[in-house]
């Protein structure tokens, strides 16, 4: 989803508008209205945000995160991505090499069980892990018996947010991957090159701009979970509470300043996110020439 | 082999694909496969007594209710936003344009706590709504504003490329010619924005009805009122009701099949929808 191509948008803006009084004004509505909008939805609570987080000065504001919950927190938060994004970064790859390099039956059929989970509710994300390993799950007894937590710990908030994190790799990579075609690793391969030597040099220095967007898209979405994580978390406030989990525990605390100097850093998160992606997206106009 | 796939000289088929199948089959297929199998070990007469208990219905209709409204809000204003942003230069273009990205980089139960605050009886913008009698946190508006928020990306993202797309020789053209405005949306603009626009719908509603941790602050959770179904999953399975809890994630999944299908339909209908129109 690397947007649209900057220059054409710039070139489209920049043609000179009709100079009737009408056009003028249709402009000046179309403005007002999209920045009135874009206030109340979008910039108002992010702003909040912020406000609220330094409500009571930049003293409470740091004072919250020595709360040892808060630490343990970004903690698991921390642990849960470094998990999660390398594993479906290796599959994102792994499906964008077997789907954009070969014609085979059922490729389409395939893509769209990738996107499945981007279709899924959250909540079943993580309700269908609680169906598999809960306490009266299928495989339940038997982990029980065997003293393997799954749910209420860390490897169900893994697995829920493996799986709610799931196409973000692949679906940057596989359009991207198509689209650059097959010529070189051909003509490498016919050099002698090895498969992996062949993956390292010429498809991954091609491919590194929207591989990167992917990866930081996959990263912002496993840290910010919530849907998928709250139901197989068991809220366990300082063990299995992740950054948005223990945000809600202080929120319904009323611990307002604590709940969303959490929440200043994730935003935080979310708007270098978007500025990385801004850049990548300035630096792919760049190489391709546009 | 060979009747499957194609020969090529590149290596690493088997491979990938091998891994991607076994993956996607680990962390997806099967997880969801079991929630059918669960919901298929109950009784039809359990099954339905659970889809169909009042609570549920209600929770259908807000569910359901409120992402068609805020997907209708997001289509009027996500075609204002886009026409803006691609066809007008004014400061802070660029930023704003990055910035619409936001709902996918937010955790959502960021949005959530954040569109409470601004929104609740003393927030920045929910004070000036009271006098009017206008409640918007814990009242199905506040459900509907957090959909909208998570909704609005998809709509403008879909109709950018189009208005890029469409011809502005045409309306040029067309304005010459002595066509007034209205016409030249009509019947220039709009026939090559409808396929983005109703792509972006299609897409917006059916992530909203899934939508948990933005609605959830902002929703006041009151049963049969303002209790969306994803919370009444969740609430289910607090109380280790796991079979009334895979019921209504079946009836969920079964409408995300649904919705997946109709995106791949409007898209498949887009496409053909513009190569009619280009010839």
């Amino acid at each position: 989803m690397v947007g649209i191509a900057a220059t054409g948008a710039a070139e489209i803006a920049r043609r000179p508008g009709r100079g009737t009084l009408r056009s003028a004004l249709v402009r000046w509505v179309f403005i007002a209205l999209s920045l009135g909008f874009l206030a109340a939805v979008l910039l108002a609570p992010l702003a909040a945000v912020f406000a609220t987080a330094l409500g009571q000065g930049i003293g409470a504001y740091l004072d919250s995160f020595k709360d040892p919950d808060t630490g343990s927190a970004i903690r698991l938060t921390l642990l849960t991505a470094v998990i999660v994004v390398p594993l479906n970064t290796i599959f994102g790859i792994s499906a964008a090499w077997a789907i954009a390099k070969f014609e085979f039956r059922g490729k389409t059929f395939l893509i769209t069980l990738i996107d499945l989970p981007f279709a899924v509710s959250p909540i079943i994300s993580g309700l269908v892990y609680v169906l598999l390993f809960g306490a009266q799950g299928w495989f339940g007894i038997w982990l029980q018996e065997h003293n393997i937590d799954v749910i209420f710990a860390l490897p169900g908030i893994v697995l829920a947010t493996l799986f709610v994190t799931f196409p973000y790799v692949a679906r940057e990579l596989i359009p991207l991957m198509e689209q650059l075609g097959n010529d070189e690793e051909e003509a490498a391969i016919t050099l002698g090159a090895s498969g992996l030597m062949t993956f390292v040099r010429v498809t991954l220095p091609k491919i590194r701009w929207g591989l990167i967007y992917g990866v930081i898209l996959c990263n912002a979405r496993a840290m910010g979970e919530f849907g998928a994580v709250s139901v197989v978390s068991g809220h366990i406030r300082g063990l299995t509470t992740t950054m948005p989990l223990h945000i809600e525990i202080l929120y319904n605390e009323y611990a307002f300043v604590g709940a969303f100097a959490v929440a200043s850093l994730l935003t935080l998160l979310a708007v270098v996110t978007l500025i990385v992606k801004s850049v990548i997206e300035w630096q792919a106009s760049r190489t391709t020439g546009h | 082999m060979s009747a499957f796939r194609q020969p090529s000289v590149l290596p690493g088929f088997g491979l990938t694909l091998g891994f991607a199948t076994f993956f996607l089959s680990a962390i997806v297929l099967l997880p969801l496969a079991a929630l059918v199998l669960k919901t298929a070990s109950m009784s039809w007469a359990d099954f339905v007594a659970v889809v169909s208990s009042p609570r549920a219905l209600a929770s259908y209709r807000l569910s359901f209710g409120a992402s068609l409204v805020a997907a209708l809000i997001n289509t009027v204003f996500g075609f204002i936003v886009a026409w803006t942003l691609v066809r007008y230069e004014f400061p802070g273009r660029k930023v704003l344009d990055a910035m619409i990205d936001m709902p996918f980089a937010l955790p959502t139960a960021v949005s959530g706590i954040a569109l409470t605050a601004v929104f609740a009886q003393n927030g920045w913008i929910g004070q000036y709504l009271e006098p009017w009698g206008i409640k918007v946190a814990y009242t199905w508006l506040g459900v509907t504003l957090a959909l909208t928020l998570i909704g609005l990306p998809f709509v403008v993202r879909s109709v950018q490329p189009s208005l890029l797309e469409v011809q502005r020789d045409l309306e040029d053209a067309a304005e010459t010619l002595g066509a007034t405005p209205i016409y030249i949306f009509r019947r220039i603009i709009f026939p090559t924005v409808l396929p983005a626009l109703a792509s972006g719908f299609t897409l917006a509603f059916a992530r909203a009805v899934g939508e948990y941790g933005s609605v959830i602050f902002i929703a006041g959770n009151l049963p049969m009122k303002t209790e969306i179904t994803p919370l009444l999953i969740v609430i289910k399975l607090e109380e280790f009701d796991y079979n009334g809890a895979a019921a209504l994630g079946f009836v969920m999944l079964a409408m995300s099949f649904l919705m997946l299908l109709s995106i791949n339909l409007v898209q498949a209908w887009g496409r053909r929808h513009i190569v009619a129109a280009r010839r």
